[in-house]
Order: C-alpha cells, then structure tokens, then sequence
C-alpha cells in the first residue's frame, strides 16, 4: 500500500465515524515494512493535482508514525505554473513519501475503537469481526 | 464559424455508440453537434465542428468510432464525388491550404474491404484537379486523404461488387480503437486476469461514458481482477479499488494487478486496490471520488456477500475469545465472517454512496445483468439526487447486461427513487443456473 493510501482510509467500524478519532488510523511504525518502488517515475502535474487532495496533517501524522519527523506543519504552497527550482525539491521529496514509499507488511489501528488492521503482501485489509460490522 | 466533419463509426454495440460520442462530447465541451441528424443505421455522421482541435479532443479516446474527417465531399459515384469536392464552398480554401503540405492517400471501407475492387492508383490519379505540390511521404505525412468506400454487406465478410457510396476528406484524428486500444488491453494478453475480468473494449468505452477525467479520482468498489482499474488507468485517472474478496485482488506470484499496470505503462495511475467491504466502507467521507465505475457482483460466478454473521446467535462471546493471549479477532491471519445479501440492497448502497461522494455532475456507471424473459420487468435502481443517464443494453443470448450511468444532480434534484423496494423478482442466479427454463 502506497503512503499516500494512508491519507484515504479511516476506521471501517460505522460508529467510529461520529468520533474525530477515526482518521488518520495510527500506523505502528515497529511493525511497517517499508519499500522505494523506484520504477514510479516523477511527474510534477500529476503530484500537484494529488496534493491538492490530500489532508496535510494526515500526512504528518503518519509520518511521524513512521519515523519521519521532519515534515512542516502546514501544506506546502506552489504558486501557479512556474515551479521554481525549490519547488522541484520539495516535490521529488513528496514524489517519495507519497508515491513511492510503499508498506509492504504492517499495523494500524484506530484511535478511536483500537481495532487492530493489517497489511500483507502491500494490500491493507479493512474487514471486520462481527461484533464490530 | 463551424466547419463540417465527416465521422466514421464502428457498426457495432449500437447501444453504446451514442452514449460514448454524446458523453466525450460533454466532457470536451463540443456544442455544435447536432445530435438528432445521427442515425443509428449509419457508419457515417456528418457534423459541424469549430476546428480541428475539437474533433481530436472528442475523437482521440473514442472506441466505437474509427476517425474524424475534414469533409470535402461525397457521392454515389467518383464523378459525383469529384463535382461533390469541388462545388465544396471551401474547395478553394483547402487547395490553398494544403498545396504544399506532404502528404499521403489512405483508403478505407465500410461493409467489406476495397482490395481488388478499387484501382487505387487510378483513383488517386483522379484527384489530380487537387493540385497538391508536396511530396508525397507514407511515412508521418502533413496530411492524409483518405477516401472511404461504403459497400454492402452480402454476407458477413463479403462485399458487394461495387461501393454505394464514397467520400473524401482530410484526416483529423484517428480514434483510440484505430490507435491500438483494443490491442493493448485485450485479455489474452494481460498477465493477471480471472473469470471475472471484463473485456477490454466494454469496459473502455464504460470509462468513456462514465467521463473518466486525466487527473481525477476513479473509484472501483468491486475491483476483483481490475478490469475498470486498468480502463481509468487509460485515461489517465487515478485509480482506487475495493473487494471483500483479497484472493481476487492479490493475484498469484507476479500476475498481479499492479504488474498490469506495469506492462500498460500507467503505474502511476494505479494507486492501491484494499481488502474491504463496500457496505463498511473505509474511504474517508471527504476524500473527493470523482467517478464510480464497477461491475458489482450479481451472484453468477461469485455470490453477494457483507460483513457480520448470517446466524448471530452462533457468534454470541466469540469476540471474548482469546488465542496467545491476544483476542482472536486481532491476529494477522483472523478471517472474519460473511453474511449473504441482496442485489437490490447493495445497488441501493451503490446509489447512496454516490449521492454522498461525487461531486455535483459527477458519474455512476454500472453493469447489471437481466434475464431477458418477457414477464419479469426490470427494474432500475433509482435514487432522488441522481439522473439516470444511460441504459444500454448489452443482448446475449438468454440474459443480457446493462451499463447504467447516472449523474449526481444534488438534492435539489428530487428525482423518483425505489430504494428499498423489492426490485428483482428472481435471483438472478438461480436463473441462470436452471438456463431461464
Ligand atoms: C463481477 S465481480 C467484478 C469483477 C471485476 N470487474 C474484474 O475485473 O475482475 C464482483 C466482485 O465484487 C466482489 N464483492 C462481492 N461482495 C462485495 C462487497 N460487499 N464489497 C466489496 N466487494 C464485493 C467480489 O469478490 C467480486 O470480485
Ligand atoms: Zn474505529
């Protein structure tokens, strides 16, 4: 599962959705095996189209979860066409979190139910018990 | 100022073939065409364009057609076809136009092919009052004229002896069928691939109708194998998908559905396929979804199931269960169970998801199978905020399948709905086991 996927998924248990604690889902860093997919080519247009989408504090926090601590607290801004040259940096680098980081093996859990989800083989699994369906 | 544009299409899924040329138009904001001239019967649709750029925006993905044309002119026979060009009020215009560009002669045919009925040479000859002055280059040309022949069809793939009608005109761009599509995502060829994989020319010209944007999000809630995955992917979406299934969406060893994407050359597209129930659904209600696009499972081959226990009494403490000392439910490989459920009501979900997730004008398109008998109705699933856009209809021989895209108008829309209504009769796989005896 890419890193960016992180930013889409929340808690599947339906009460956990009038809680604000279901999304982003905590992401146990001893337990994430993280992969470069390295064949994901850069592509500037296509990135900012993504960041757009994204919820910024989202990214942070799994980050951290992680082990990278080094992102800024607030969205970057990239003004119209014109990309400058530190914008291009900053893009290769979220190129990479975002893109090309992916967890091959992992857990996470709500913050909310404390429900326990698992990533096998890249692919993360949302389904539930009975007692929480 | 509009000019006329001859359009040759594929004389094929005529249920789909207006759909997918309305729908690219829409989504290319084409306005001139003047869609009450189209005949269904026809290959040929004459129609009035702004420029060039405009027939390449809306024909370049098109798969039901073949190619867009600057008309010059037509007739029943050569001779009329040449009076026909040259009375063109812009005849003048185009030899101007083009009297230097290089240039080739293409041919092309409806009904059955032109080889050995058409002297080629002496037909281009022909054309010589064109008074082209560039050279002449089969390869990457400035222009290509190509004349297309209209034959009867005899028989399948027999011609009649002499062509109907004939027509002439610049090439402005050739479809995405003509440009290899079909080719490139045909099944045979795809690495990973299942009995649930939907044929690359349907769910192409799905994607199409569902107005699949470059750079939006294209959800699949019923990815299975990632036919509508690798469709989206195509037109330059980025592609999500879901199945409760995680055999149907892990593949076998390197026949995955990311290595699809792969041999496509569209991995970027491909965001993540994840295991979940689209009855509890995972995707963060404010993560825009642009387009619905799936194939939802109609109980054929694999039947309709959501989480939660079909008989709960059986299931009463199981969550106190421990193994290893760690609750049961919270181990890596814990399976959980599923219960069976009803077409109708996960079309309805389908619906109420949409409503919710799509921006306004944003489209649903789905497949569903009917049995094709003439004393059960069907029934279309309706929702208030939604528009039924299309219903085409794909025949078979004792059932048939539908492809039904509807847009989100919003609340205001008010439109009728049968949520919750018993809408389907029969199961449709029972049905279809007993052979719709
Ligand atoms: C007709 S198949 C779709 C096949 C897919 N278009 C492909 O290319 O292979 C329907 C899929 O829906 C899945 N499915 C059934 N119930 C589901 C549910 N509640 N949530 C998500 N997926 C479900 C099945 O596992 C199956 O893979
Ligand atoms: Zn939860």
């Amino acid at each position: 599962m890419k890193f960016l996927t992180s930013n889409f998924l929340k808690c599947s248990v339906r009460e956990c959705d009038r809680s604000n604690e279901n999304f982003p889902l905590k992401y146990n860093g001893e337990k994430c095996q993280l992969e470069q997919d390295e064949s994901l080519e850069f592509n500037p247009e296509f990135l900012l189209r993504i960041i757009d989408r994204v919820d910024w504090s989202a990214v942070v926090s799994v980050a951290i979860d992680l082990g990278n601590s080094s992102l800024p607290s607030s969205k970057p801004e990239f003004t119209s066409e014109d990309l400058s040259d530190e914008d291009m940096i900053i893009l290769k680098d979220l190129h990479t979190l975002l893109i090309k980081t992916n967890i091959v093996e992992g857990e996470m859990s709500c913050r909310n139910c404390g429900h326990i989800y698992y990533i096998k083989n890249s692919i993360p699994n949302l389904l539930l018990p009975p007692h929480l369906a | 100022m509009v000019k006329k544009y001859l359009l040759f299409m594929v004389q094929t899924h005529l249920n789909f073939r207006l759909a997918e040329l309305e729908s690219l138009a829409d989504l290319f904001g084409v306005k001139t065409v003047d869609f009450s001239k189209y005949d269904e019967g026809s290959p040929f649709f004459i129609v009035e364009l702004e420029n060039d750029a405009q027939a390449r925006a809306w024909i370049s993905r098109s798969i039901l057609t073949r190619g867009i044309y600057e008309y010059w002119g037509q007739g029943t026979t050569y001779e009329e076809l040449h009076r026909e060009i040259q009375a063109n009020p812009l005849f003048k215009q185009f030899k101007a136009e083009y009297r230097n560009s290089t240039f080739k002669f293409e041919f092309d045919s409806f009904g059955g092919s032109s080889s050995g009925k058409l002297d080629r040479v002496a037909c281009i000859e022909s054309f010589k009052y064109l008074e082209f002055q560039g050279k002449i280059r089969m390869k990457n040309p400035d222009q290509v004229f190509t004349v297309i022949e209209e034959y009867e069809p005899l028989s399948d793939n027999v011609a009649g002896e002499k062509a109907l009608r004939m027509f002439f005109g610049r090439e402005v761009q050739k479809s995405d069928r003509l440009c290899g599509a079909l080719e490139k995502y045909d099944l045979k060829k795809r690495p990973y691939k299942g009995t649930t994989s939907f044929e690359a020319e349907l769910s192409l010209v799905s994607a199409n109708i569902a107005q699949v944007k470059p750079g939006t999000v294209m959800y699949d809630p019923f990815a299975g194998t990632g036919s509508f995955l690798v469709a989206g992917g195509h037109y330059k979406a980025l592609v999500i998908g879901s199945d409760i299934d995680g055999r149907m969406i892990r593949g076998k060893g390197s026949q995955t559905i990311k290595a699809n994407f792969k041999r496509y050359g569209e991995s970027l597209q491909f965001l993540d396929v994840v295991t979940m129930d689209f009855t509890h659904n995972a995707l963060r209600s404010d993560f825009l979804i642009d387009t619905i696009l799936c194939d939802p499972p109609y109980g054929i081959r694999e039947s309709i199931k959501v989480l939660g226990a079909r008989d709960p009494e059986r299931f009463v403490g199981k969550e106190d269960v421990e193994i290893d000392g760690k609750k049961a439910y919270l181990h890596r490989d814990y399976i959980p169970t599923k219960k069976p459920y009803s077409l109708d009501a996960l079309l309805d979900d389908l619906l109420q998801f949409a409503s919710q997730r799509l921006p306004l004008n944003g489209r649903l398109a789905f497949w569903m199978p009917v049995a094709n008998d003439e004393n059960i109705e069907t029934v279309i699933p309706l929702h208030a905020n939604l528009e039924l856009k299309y219903n085409c209809v794909q025949e078979f021989n004792k059932w048939s399948r539908r492809l039904l895209v509807y847009v989100n108008r919003g609340d205001g829309f008010q439109g009728p709905t049968n949520a919750g209504l018993e809408r389907s009769k029969a199961n449709f796989r029972d049905r279809y086991f007993s052979g719709f005896n």
